[in-house]
């Protein structure tokens, strides 16, 4: 008798340690971690939203699976219709009335500047956000904020320095989207050409969203004699610009931004044969490339789509994109432990080293540091042979 | 030159594209005197049920038609069920049903078929008319928004039917007196605009991808197509649509950019319509105090 | 009549005491009524009261917020003064925009305010203006904080409760000015514009300077709207002030009751709302969600939600 009760104190007393160990910020519990996040699930962006389907069903996975550290996830998210004060609204919802835990991939470079100061004042994470823009990487002025993909403007950098390399005498046309993810790629082409950009770009167009087609820009960019071409449109358009500029019989070296990388939604419908010799730098596998058809890497991604997001498109980049960011997150996560507190969330998904996911192509890896706030910054280029995607080059960081 | 040319050319293309979608618009106006804003959504959901027909097995011609067929019933549901209810009330809020339409069909579509475009045949061959500057589509493309075009003219012009219909819209009180049946004519009008746009979308499809906004710019310019030729006539409603297309082709490349494209163009059909208010074929409207 | 005075003390009352009673979050959304609640009074005064349809009020809206916007950002204006100068600018610009609508009737009309809603958001953009616009990053402004007088006088409020206080006032300010505007001889003369303006003009009414007008003052009305918006969101973006923006003020207005000052605000609930209400609803389909609730409310009350109230209160009063 006396036995149990020395036993029975001795596990209490080491027990308690134990439970003082669990700290909670508004949003965790023993049970659950509450996600925040804001998408565009209606107005002319929607094809965005289903980025946060992916995640949504990714974590449903996650949760099937046994949660993380035997929490599930409750992943909260709401529409912003990819309007900046709805996202603002939203983001305050999330935060001050839903209390999630933080805020994470919320989509839109626009959206996320609305949110940027506030977050921050709260000192909420806002964590791997969905958009390409080189702002989200100032640890120093903004530590609850981060990105995750490689930014658009080291893409357009790295494709400056590939043309440098191999086209020194150049003529570059260039079509962007007037928005800032166009405009973004556009200044990392000119930064990246440096005193050259002047004489080396021969004509800039853009376009909006709302036109119907961009057959006019391409008539134009033809026009001006470009024999380069940076392609900066967003799947529809990058389909109908390839599609194009094949028909009027111009042929330039084209570099198609990673955007609208996919074979199966972007170059299939534009023609394989018209598609043949794009240049793309890319940091996932694409699934419906051939390359990676018997990928044993890819086997969970596949079981996932065909489980969990049965009615959804394997050849949109936005599946295999929600997977690989929602991944990410799940080890930044399970490295927390049970400290849940919003500052240890910031301090783990800055502490990710060298983490590998198959659904990253072979040699990228997901490195961060209290000093270095983007996750990925390796991309390789690859040319498109007609039938898959081929890789060249090594694997290039980004600074 | 050959640039001016090809942009042109482009130009006639996008304008077929406009001037399609016109029709559209015109056909509905001139049956009910209201611009329908859901046209454009409405032609996009009938593209795709042929999309499904064509995937499902059915060939080419045959889902043409029957979805044709299939969006001239909807047109007819859509006025009945829909729009009858509120013939009543103030005409702003018919416009809001319109747009609750746009929002439901544009929505509901995307969940059903999601945002991944889809390519959608074309009935013409792959060669290239003129050269290199206008695909044989883009051409046949024309050629057949022009028949409809003439069906359409002749439709309300030459028959009794056609005139019930203009009737019916320009003063359904008397036309009832006359023993016309303003509601079925209603009904038809909606239909047969239903149907004219799904020839615009299965036409539109293959140039610009089929996708749920797909339509969402058309419109736009589709609506300043047909004002500008004057909305209560189909030709007017085509030429508006040749010109307003090759205007923004040959001022984006030439005169102002592609940044401002869209502001000029517009600005330029407001200047229009400050010359000639009710637009370059419209009839002009005598009120009676 | 003195029942109505005593519905608006109540409202006042009640719309003092919110902040006090819900949370931060709750009392930002309920600014964001009161912004939207201006902007759809002062569509109303052109549409509803003058008849001259507006697919554009939009723009008037930017406008107005890209002023309050620009002028704290690069002439570091305290933010009240931009409210008046934001309305002044639109004012301006509402009435330069009405002297050539003035020939424009009905669709035409809307056409033309059709196009200035669609190319907003391009002018906003355009590289020549960048550097002041701030292009397509936007422009960020600081949230303003309460005045110090209140804390001397031993008041204290959040910034979100101040922002909600001043909003507040302005709002009772303009819906004042409103429904002055609309009873007396001005609001006679427009509803005369809208319903014979053949025999308005005979009768000795300018409608061309009524009609322009009638313009002037709805786009100040609109742009102070956008100013107090910009504030309380603190953030301005190209691409936020959109078409669909035009489309969703016409909505609220008719929705709310067209020709009616109550109307903008059952109108202003409805657009801050219901899309919100929409969307748990359904994830998949927001929007379809968002249109059926917009038909329901067509078919119920096609009036608005102005006209079946006084449905509601005529059909008591009759024996």
């Amino acid at each position: 008798m006396k036995t149990t009760v020395i036993v029975g104190a001795i596990a209490a007393a080491l027990a308690l340690p134990a439970a003082a160990q669990k700290k909670y910020d508004p949003g965790a519990s023993d049970s659950e971690i509450k996600i925040g996040n804001t998408n565009p699930y209606s107005g002319p962006a929607s094809a965005y939203g289903q980025i946060g389907k992916a995640i949504a069903a990714y974590f449903k996975m996650v949760n099937d699976q046994g949660g993380i550290n035997g929490r599930k996830v409750n992943f909260v998210s709401y529409d912003d219709g990819y309007s900046p004060p709805k996202t603002v609204e939203m983001a305050r919802k999330l935060v001050e009335q839903d209390q999630v835990l933080f805020l994470f991939q919320t989509l839109g470079t626009p959206s996320n500047t609305a949110i940027h100061k506030y977050m921050n004042n709260m000192k909420v994470p806002q964590l791997n956000v969905a958009t390409g823009a080189s702002k989200w990487n100032d640890p120093k002025n903004f530590k609850w904020t981060m990105g995750w993909q490689p930014n658009y403007h080291t893409e357009g950098m790295i494709y400056a320095k590939h043309i440098l390399q191999t086209k020194p005498n150049a003529k570059i046309g260039i079509l962007y989207q007037n928005d800032d993810y166009g405009k973004d790629y556009l200044k990392g082409m000119e930064d990246g050409l440096g005193d050259k950009a002047r004489s080396m770009i021969v004509s800039k167009v853009s376009y909006e969203v709302s036109d119907p087609t961009v057959d006019s820009q391409i008539v134009q960019l033809q026009a001006s004699g470009a024999d380069v071409f940076f392609n900066i449109t967003t799947p529809k358009f990058a389909a109908q610009a390839i599609r194009k500029a094949y028909d009027i019989g111009w042929k330039p070296v084209q570099y198609l931004n990673n955007v609208s990388i996919s074979v199966g939604s972007v170059l299939t419908p534009a023609g394989l044969d018209k598609s043949v010799g794009l240049i793309t730098a890319a940091y996932l596998k694409e699934p419906t490339d051939a390359r990676w058809a018997s990928d044993k890497g890819l086997e969970p991604f596949r079981e996932f789509m065909k489980k969990y997001m049965p009615d959804a498109n394997i050849a949109d980049n936005f599946n295999i994109y929600g997977y690989t960011v929602g991944g990410t997150l799940a080890a930044a996560l399970k490295q927390c432990g049970d400290d849940l507190t919003r500052e240890n969330v910031m301090r783990q998904s800055a502490n990710l080293k060298s983490l590998r996911l198959d659904t990253l192509l072979p040699g990228i890896l997901i490195t961060t540091t209290p000093s270095d706030y983007a996750p990925l910054e390796a991309v390789q280029l690859q040319r498109f042979n007609g039938k898959q995607w081929e890789l060249f080059g090594d694997v290039m960081q980004s600074h | 030159m050959d640039a001016l040319l090809h942009q042109v050319l482009a130009g006639l293309a996008t304008g077929g594209i406009y001037a399609s979608l016109a029709l559209a618009l015109v056909m509905i106006y001139q049956a009910t005197h209201l611009v329908n804003f859901a046209q454009g959504e409405m032609a996009m959901f009938t593209t795709y049920i042929a999309w499904s027909l064509i995937q499902a097995g059915v060939p080419y011609w045959p889902a043409f038609f029957l979805t044709i067929g299939f969006a001239f019933v909807l047109g007819v549901a859509l006025e009945y069920f829909v729009i009858r209810p509120v013939e009543r009330a103030p005409v702003l809020a018919v416009v809001v049903v319109f747009i609750a339409l746009l929002l439901i069909l544009n929505s509901v579509t995307g969940w059903i078929y999601t945002y991944t475009i889809k390519t959608f045949p074309s009935p013409f061959p792959a060669q290239p008319v003129f050269g290199a500057y206008l695909s044989s589509h883009e051409a046949g493309a024309i050629g057949i928004t022009l028949v409809v075009l003439a069906l359409l003219y002749c439709f309300f012009r030459f028959t009794p039917l056609g005139l019930a219909m203009r009737a019916a819209a320009q003063n359904p009180e008397s036309s009832r007196l006359v023993g016309i049946r303003v509601g079925w004519m209603l009904a038809l009008g909606w239909g047969l605009a239903a149907a004219v746009g799904s020839v615009a979308g299965m036409m539109v499809a293959p140039i610009v991808y089929l996708d749920p906004n797909m339509m969402g710019g058309v419109l736009l310019y589709a609506f300043a197509a047909a004002l500008v030729g004057g909305i209560d006539n189909p030709w007017g409603a085509v030429i508006g649509g040749f010109v307003v297309g090759v205007l923004e082709n040959v001022l984006g490349a030439f005169v102002i950019g592609n940044e401002l494209k869209l502001s000029v163009a517009l600005v330029i059909i407001i200047g229009v319509l400050l010359v000639r208010p009710s637009g370059f074929f419209g009839r002009v409207h005598v009120t009676r105090v | 009549m003195k029942k109505t005075w005593i519905l608006w003390a109540i409202l006042i009352i009640v719309a003092c005491a919110l902040p006090f009673m819900v949370s931060n979050y709750r009392t930002f959304q309920f600014t964001l009524v009161l912004v939207y609640a201006i902007a759809l009074l002062g569509l109303n005064i052109l549409t509803g009261y003058n008849g001259q349809i507006s697919l554009g009020h939009g723009a008037f809206y930017a406008l107005g917020a890209y002023c309050a916007a620009m002028l704290m950002d690069q002439a570091g204006a305290p933010y009240w003064l931009t409210v008046p100068a934001a309305g002044a600018a639109c004012l301006v610009a509402g009435f330069l925009f009405g002297l050539p609508a003035l020939r424009l009737e009905g669709l035409y009309l809307a056409l033309a305010t059709f196009a200035l809603g669609v190319a907003m958001p391009q002018l906003l953009k355009f590289h020549a203006v960048e550097k002041w616009t701030g292009g397509v990053q936007g422009i960020t402004v600081l949230k303003p904080s309460p005045p110090a007088f209140l804390a001397e006088a031993g008041i204290k409020l959040n910034p979100d409760q101040w922002l909600y206080f001043f909003t507040l006032a302005i709002t009772a300010v303009m819906f004042i000015l409103g429904w002055n505007l609309v009873r007396g001889r001005v609001g006679r003369a427009l509803v005369a514009v809208r319903d014979q303006h053949i025999a308005a003009e005979a009768m000795g009414i300018n409608n061309a300077l009524y009609k322009s007008l009638a313009f002037g003052v709805s786009a100040m009305f609109t742009g102070v709207a956008g100013a107090l918006g910009a504030i309380a969101v603190q953030f301005v973006a190209p691409d936020s002030f959109n078409i669909f923006l035009s489309i969703v003020f016409l909505v609220g207005i008719v929705v709310g009751g067209l020709a009616s000052i109550p109307g903008a605000l059952y109108g202003a609930l409805f657009i801050q709302f219901v899309p919100n209400i929409a969307d748990e609803i359904s994830k998949a389909a927001p929007w379809a969600i968002f249109g059926v609730f917009m038909i329901a409310f067509v078919y119920l009350m096609p009036t608005g939600v102005a006209g079946a109230m006084r449905l509601l209160t005529t059909r008591r009063k009759a024996p």
